[in-house]
């Protein structure tokens, strides 16, 4: 199948600042690509170019098979998007929002519609209240009815959940899969948390200073011959020169920082744990870490930024 | 379009903002009306003592039409004031919002917002400049009745026949909705660049001071640049209020002292009109939006 | 004090001189006034035309009213009349209603291609407004073709007078109004508005300081009476 959205060689240079430099990848028709960076990685400014908001310095994009800057009003018509913070009009109620934005995507929605759409994101309660009285967390709901309203076969989300509390930050994960899972939608979400990704992403692609890292399958990335562990004990020096002369010597991963790293299969952590109580190495952590983390900690070791989380 | 139009002017008429021009104007013209009305012959003593020197007028000086004229010539030069307060909120009003980047993620071309903005802005004007003509024309006809429309001009007194002024009212209001539209789109230009309204709106506010400050001061060195600030021909609509007269100084109805610089300062506002647009398009279809 | 002698001795003599050699025209003006007092009252309609320099009013349909001895008023039909201060009460039949006054021969003229008497007119009572009208009276018609007079109040007025249908009367069928008119000027601030150039015809007009207001009567209608309160 074609991919739905395809970005070859696209570049934007803000001055002398390489926002996005020479980024291809393709987005698989039905897939939840998750765009994985840190803040400042380029990731907005990718989807604001996806959705014509900032024009490309260089490269091409196309959408649906067609190339954006010609036929961008066709494409957006089978796109939702909201960009960071939804922000709406603040003066008028959830249901006028909806209905204004129902309208500039051509259609004449009934009041049935428009209510069975802000009850999809829990807002039926509060369809006339005015926005300016909403909370992030349903602005941010509302956003996502106003994104849908057009039934859009691609939807592109910069950072959904920003700014959200936790039972916000799972609603949104739950409508995410069910968007893909029952309705067949391609969702491209963007993030700069990795858990977050993870845990609904088909594919990944992850960028740093405007440059593509890796882009592959969550499948392929979650390999779990490739797991990385992490530990640390109450002398780390005494136990690496016990694990060197282990048979864990070979999984042994050097100049990774004040911890040690292995690399296994996930399924040896259980023995690897139980070698580590013979040999006598007092445990204070440990840690598997899937080599997607991998990359990113290779991202973070470059750059001093503290903004990439690997919450777990 | 048209959708797209009704759900820009349902916007605009759904924001406090918006009326507040519409109360200031009924305000103004309400307070011009009632102090004519209970003092306006000291206020006609004062304004013709000079002209009262050598002659005396015999009839309803102070008629509706006059007072019509004496709120015109008050108030238009502040409605820019509150047309700037809409028009240069258009874009940056929306881009500070957040919801600019919303509107231009659905299925319409930059330009279709473009035009439909401006024609919003616009249509928001045409509404404010009728609502004006209700309340000083047709209110002001009303409370003080219809004469003959005497007006000082710099050197010489004009006088208009009553049945020949209605259709100069016409042409001012016409001509004085041009003169807004100019407004309009000059805050609409200044507010594509800005991310906050403030900044357009004080942009715009200023640029009219300063230029109606220069078309207006009797300095030589500013009379040379005059005819080239469009703040110049804004005023035109005055010309609607002047008539020619033939061999024996008799003044001939339905006629219209300049014409021609009716037509040319029309024209020029027009132009005005077309490149602050322009302009602002031009801007806007290349503009990276950021917020 | 002697030189003051001298100058009042040559006042006195200068002065009994002019009144000793003047012809009193007080028969004639007595003869004119005659006429004019067939005149009780009058409505006239006509048209009235404003040729002032600084002033564009369209031409207005009047309606004037007189009744004896001084009342007159004019009435644009629709509109603002905008009239020479005090000048137009000043009508022939206000003037010829002085009681007593002194009229002085003072030469003979052609006006309008009729021979005329020139007769000064002077009102005796001092709160008189007028301070001195000259006629022009033709004597062979017994119609004033032109008259000037001198106000306290209001400058000098010059009427010049049209005989046709109405002649009979001794009233006009046109009467030009000139008057000297005040330079208008009003500050630019108050006006706001765009300079317009001003053409040389508009250069001249407005140099003129005389004013005209032309009434061009259509119909009389003499001693019928007047609608109450109209005074």
């Amino acid at each position: 199948m074609e991919p739905i959205i395809q970005v070859q060689n696209l570049s934007k240079q803000f001055g002398n600042i390489a926002a996005v430099n020479n980024l291809s990848f393709e987005v698989p028709t039905g897939a939840i690509y998750g765009f994985l960076g840190q803040n400042g990685a380029g990731k907005s400014t990718t989807i604001r170019m996806l959705l014509s908001l900032i024009t490309p310095t260089d490269g091409n994009i196309r959408i649906f098979g067609m190339p954006l800057q010609q036929h961008r009003k066709e494409i957006f018509k089978n796109v939702g998007a909201i960009i960071e913070r939804p922000d709406l009009y603040g003066y008028l109620s959830a249901y006028d929002n909806l209905k204004m934005f129902a309208k500039l995507n051509g259609m004449q929605p009934t009041h049935q519609q428009l209510m069975n759409q802000l009850d999809q994101v829990g807002l039926a309660d509060r369809a006339k209240n005015k926005v300016k009285t909403f909370s992030q967390g349903m602005k941010q709901r509302l956003g996502i009815g106003i994104a849908l309203i057009h039934n859009p076969s691609l939807i592109i989300l910069d950072e959904p959940t920003n700014g959200l509390d936790p039972q916000g930050i799972a609603d949104i994960r739950r409508l995410i899969i069910q968007l893909s899972k029952e309705q067949q939608k391609t969702v491209l979400l963007s993030s700069h948390l990795l858990n977050e990704i993870e845990q609904m992403a088909t594919h990944i692609l992850i960028i740093d200073k405007g440059k593509k890292i890796i882009a592959d399958s969550a499948k392929a990335l979650f390999n779990p011959a490739e797991t990385m562990v992490e530990m640390a004990t109450t002398d780390n020096i005494t136990a690496l020169a016990i694990l060197k002369n282990s048979k864990w010597q070979s999984a042994i991963q050097l100049n990774r920082g004040p911890n040690i790293f292995l690399k296994m299969h996930y399924n040896q952590i259980p023995a690897f744990n139980s070698d580590l109580f013979h040999l006598n190495i007092q445990l204070v952590m440990l840690q598997p870490r899937h080599s997607l983390e991998d990359y990113f900690l290779q991202v973070t070791a470059n750059s001093p930024s503290d903004t990439l989380i690997l919450n777990h | 379009m048209f959708t797209l139009l009704q759900v820009e002017l349902y916007k605009i008429f759904k924001r406090p903002r918006t009326y507040i021009a519409f109360i200031a104007i009924a305000g103004l013209i309400g307070i011009i009306q009632l102090g004519l009305k209970l003092d306006g012959d000291a206020y006609i003593n004062f304004v013709m003592s000079n002209a009262e020197q050598s002659f005396t007028f015999d009839g309803k000086l102070l008629n509706g039409y006059l007072v019509c004229y004496i709120i015109l010539q008050l108030l238009l030069v502040h409605v820019p004031l509150l047309i700037a307060l809409i028009a240069a909120d258009m874009i940056s009003g929306e881009a500070n919002m957040g919801t600019l980047r919303l509107m231009l993620t659905q299925p319409v071309s930059r330009f279709e917002i473009m035009m439909v903005k401006f024609t919003a802005a616009a249509i928001y004007t045409l509404l404010l400049l009728v609502w004006m003509a209700v309340l000083a024309l047709f209110v002001s006809m009303g409370l003080f009745g219809t004469d003959d429309l005497i007006i000082q001009k710099t050197r010489y007194l004009v006088q208009l026949s009553n049945d020949d002024v209605f259709w100069r009212y016409i042409g001012a209001f016409g001509f004085a909705l041009l003169a807004m539209l100019t407004v309009a789109a000059l805050g609409f230009l200044l507010s594509v660049f800005a991310e906050n309204s403030i900044g357009p709106i004080v942009a715009t506010i200023s640029i009219i001071i300063f230029f109606t400050i220069l078309s207006t001061m009797s300095i030589p060195i500013f009379q040379k640049i005059q005819p080239y600030l469009f703040t110049t021909h804004m005023v035109a609509w005055k010309e609607f209020f002047d008539l020619k007269v033939n061999a024996d100084n008799t003044a001939l109805k339905g006629t219209l002292q300049n014409k021609s610089q009716i037509i040319q300062s029309a024209w020029i506002l027009v132009a005005h009109i077309v490149l602050f647009v322009g302009v602002a398009m031009f801007v806007f279809k290349r503009k990276d939006i950021l917020t | 004090m002697t030189r003051f002698k001298i100058v009042f001795a040559v006042l006195l003599l200068a002065l009994h001189a002019q009144i000793s050699f003047a012809q009193d025209e007080t028969a004639l003006v007595e003869k004119l006034k005659q006429k004019l007092d067939q005149v009780h009252d009058y409505v006239a309609t006509g048209r009235m035309k404003t040729d002032v320099a600084f002033i564009k009013a369209p031409v207005g349909n009047v309606k004037i009213y007189y009744q004896q001895p001084d009342y007159f008023k004019l009435i644009r039909k629709s509109g603002i009349s905008i009239l020479p201060k005090g000048g137009v009460t000043v009508n022939m039949n206000a003037i010829m209603a002085t009681k007593s006054y002194v009229a002085l021969f003072a030469g003979n003229a052609i006006t309008d291609g009729f021979p005329t008497k020139i007769v000064k007119l002077l009102p005796m009572n001092e709160n008189n407004d007028i301070v001195l009208t000259t006629l022009y009276i033709d004597e062979k018609n017994l119609l004033i073709r032109k008259a000037i007079t001198t106000t306290k109040e209001n400058g000098t007025y010059q009427m010049n007078m049209q005989y046709g249908r109405y002649s009979n009367w001794g009233l006009p069928d046109k009467v030009i109004f000139t008057f000297n008119t005040q330079d208008y000027k009003i500050p630019k601030g108050v006006t706001l508005e765009m300079d317009e150039p001003l053409t040389d015809a508009d250069r001249k007009r407005m140099q003129q300081k005389n004013g005209r207001v032309e009434i061009d009567y259509t119909t009389y209608s003499i001693n019928k009476g007047l609608p109450p309160g109209v005074f």
